[in-house]
């Protein structure tokens, strides 16, 4: 079967005035129907550039320099702008980090629903209203009526967070993008909406791609697991497999700098060390300067993502055997 | 009646209620705006019609003076005109080329703003760039060039009757790059905001992002700044025509008839000069403190902290 959507060496550089910056260095993966895929990393790692790739909606001075995007058979870096805006919101959806910003506070909430609706569907006006309505009971918002005609600031943050997730679903999308979507929430809101796209998942068969840096959540909803570090995939295969017996040694970090209970005054573990800037990666592994076990040949090589068992686990580390 | 309610219950009308400055200026406002668009209903003389006026009632002084007629309450002009009424006309041109012109800036400013802002690029440079060269060139040159070049190809005698539409252009061109700056700065501020990215993901086009989410988002400075504009306009225009360049005296502005009484002054008609000039005063007063008042509203940051 032919999959939902197939990224293929993907590779995304910033034309900077001082020379190109590489963003994205040459990643793969495979998404089917249904399936939901976690992008893990820490900031600037270059997950949410991954996510705009998708919808090819990098901003200048960014571009797409190598590489394939196949979305249910088209290849989406290579359509036109119009085409390309009829998938976007309308085959593919993003939910962004922080609902308080993504929701335009002049316009209420039954207006941007409505126009979503009819930017791509041939539908009357009323018709638009009953899918919104539709769309808002789905995602939980108690009497929905009302809420329509109401502006985002008389919302709540997880009520704001489910209504974009409401104006995700409008178009029955075959794939939603997840930027941090709970990032700004607090706990309790947190679970609340990823167990809502974890149902919505299940129940419309939507792929998900949840982009995030807790890799709590990933473990949670998510089936794959990509684990990226400064533009390369570092570590990817099933979530169970990966976050029960990480095997490189920055996903190793990452699990280890999730805090649990700890008694008090100990330190919490952290990677040593920072994300390089990505006018600096350094030579061979890019992340042998703060890796714990890199030996000579780490600062001279770059490891291949390969196979390291039988469960599709890839691993790019030379000291992983 | 939803949006009424809502009305009601809103800060705006709440702290207007709590101003007296707001609402003196605000019922002086009406009442003027009313008095002048009720023009010809109201006045006791129609001052367009050169019938109904005798050059031998000429500055005749205000009624409670000596020499002053009952029939003229704040006395007549040099033509023998009943300065209330004129005044009361006076007040309506001024006002139609005041907002007139504003409209015309606001339309052009907000246009050049809204995509020299929001395209950017090479496209921005120049309209800037235009907007810099307009804003060099001092109005009252323009006005001069401008009618001058009028007077000769549509003949003096048309002058008057094109006037109003000529000042507007002329007020309005010289102002627009006021408009154009403003909005071009707020809509900096706003494209890139996240909103706006979520409706470039949802896939609307980059128009109707455009007026549709950007352009409702930065009309609070629009509407704090019309209000000085539209005060601004109408001295422009009392400006120039008190130099001769704006309304003609058979169809007087403020300006016009406080520059048509100017030569009497001294010679004791001094009302032909003052009575318009105070009403130009308090309008322009009133215009100006209710842009004061509005612009503290509409700045959230005066009153959440």
């Amino acid at each position: 079967m032919r999959h939902l959507l197939e990224v293929k060496d993907l590779e995304v550089k910033f034309a900077l005035w001082f020379g190109e910056l590489t963003a994205i260095d040459g990643i793969s993966f495979t998404l089917d129907r249904g399936e939901r895929l976690g992008i893990v990393g820490e900031s600037g790692a270059g997950k949410s550039v991954t996510g705009f790739a998708i919808i090819n909606l990098i901003s200048k001075p960014g571009y797409i320099s190598a590489g394939q995007i196949l979305f249910e058979g088209q290849e989406l870096n290579r359509l036109p702008e119009d085409e390309m805006r009829s998938i976007r919101g309308n085959r593919i959806s993003m939910i962004f980090q922080d609902p308080m910003m993504t929701l335009n506070p002049v316009l209420t909430i039954g207006t941007q629903m409505i126009e979503t609706v009819l930017a791509h569907e041939n539908v009357s006006k009323s018709e638009a209203v009953d899918i919104a309505l539709d769309k808002l009971k789905k995602v939980h918002i108690p009497s929905p009526e009302k809420r329509i005609h109401q502006y985002p600031h008389e919302c709540s943050g997880g009520m704001r967070q489910r209504i974009v997730v409401a104006i995700a679903l409008l178009t029955n999308p075959a794939l939603i993008i997840a930027d941090e979507p709970t990032t700004a929430l607090d706990v309790t809101i947190q679970a609340e909406i990823m167990d809502l796209l974890l149902e919505l998942c299940e129940s419309e068969k939507m792929g998900l791609i949840l982009i995030t840096h807790d890799l709590g959540v990933v473990s949670q909803i998510t089936e794959k697991v990509i684990v990226m570090y400064a533009g390369k995939i570092v570590e990817s295969g099933a979530t169970q497999s990966v976050v029960q017996d990480p095997k490189h040694p920055y996903t190793r970090g990452l699990l280890k700098a999730i805090p649990g209970i700890i008694p008090p005054g100990s330190r919490l573990y952290q990677i040593p060390g920072m994300m390089p800037n990505l006018t600096e990666i350094p030579q061979g592994c890019s992340f042998h300067p703060r890796c714990t076990i890199s030996e000579s040949i780490c600062s001279t090589e770059v490891p291949a993502l390969i196979s390291k068992d039988q469960h599709h686990r890839m691993v790019a580390c030379h000291m992983v055997k | 009646m939803k949006s009424w309610n809502r009305f009601k219950n809103s800060y705006l009308l709440y702290s207007f209620k709590r101003d007296p400055v707001a609402i003196l200026s605000f019922c002086v406002l009406s009442i003027l705006v009313i008095i002048s668009i009720l023009a010809p209903v109201i006045t006791p003389y129609n001052t367009y019609d050169s019938a109904t006026f005798d050059i031998m009632d000429a500055e005749t002084p205000p009624a409670w003076m000596e020499g002053g007629s009952k029939s003229f309450l704040l006395g007549t002009d040099i033509q023998g005109r009943d300065l209330l009424s004129t005044m009361i006309y006076g007040l309506r041109v001024s006002l139609l080329i005041g907002v007139g012109a504003v409209l015309f800036q606001a339309l052009v400013g907000i246009l050049v703003g809204l995509l020299s802002g929001y395209l950017g690029g090479k496209l921005d440079a120049l309209l800037m760039r235009i907007a810099d060269i307009q804003f060099s060139i001092p109005y009252l040159i323009v006005a001069i060039f401008t009618s001058a070049i009028f007077k000769l190809a549509f003949g003096v005698g048309r002058y008057a009757e094109l006037a109003v539409p000529l000042l507007i252009i002329i007020i309005g061109m010289s102002e627009w790059p006021k408009y154009a700056r403003t909005v071009r700065a707020s809509v900096l501020g706003e494209k890139n905001k996240e909103y706006v990215e979520a409706a470039r993901v949802i896939g609307i086009s980059r128009w109707h992002i455009m007026y549709r989410h950007v352009l409702p988002n930065t009309l609070t400075p629009v509407l704090v700044i019309s209000t000085i504009q539209v005060a601004e306009a109408v001295m422009s225009e009392a400006a120039l025509s008190f130099l001769g360049l704006g309304m003609p005296i058979t169809k007087p502005s403020l300006g016009s008839l406080i520059r048509a009484g100017f030569e009497y002054i001294f010679s004791g008609s001094w009302w032909i000069t003052f009575f318009p000039g105070a009403l130009l005063v308090i309008f322009i007063l009133v215009i100006l403190l209710l842009g004061d008042w509005l612009r503290d509203v509409l700045n959230p940051k005066l009153y959440k902290g």
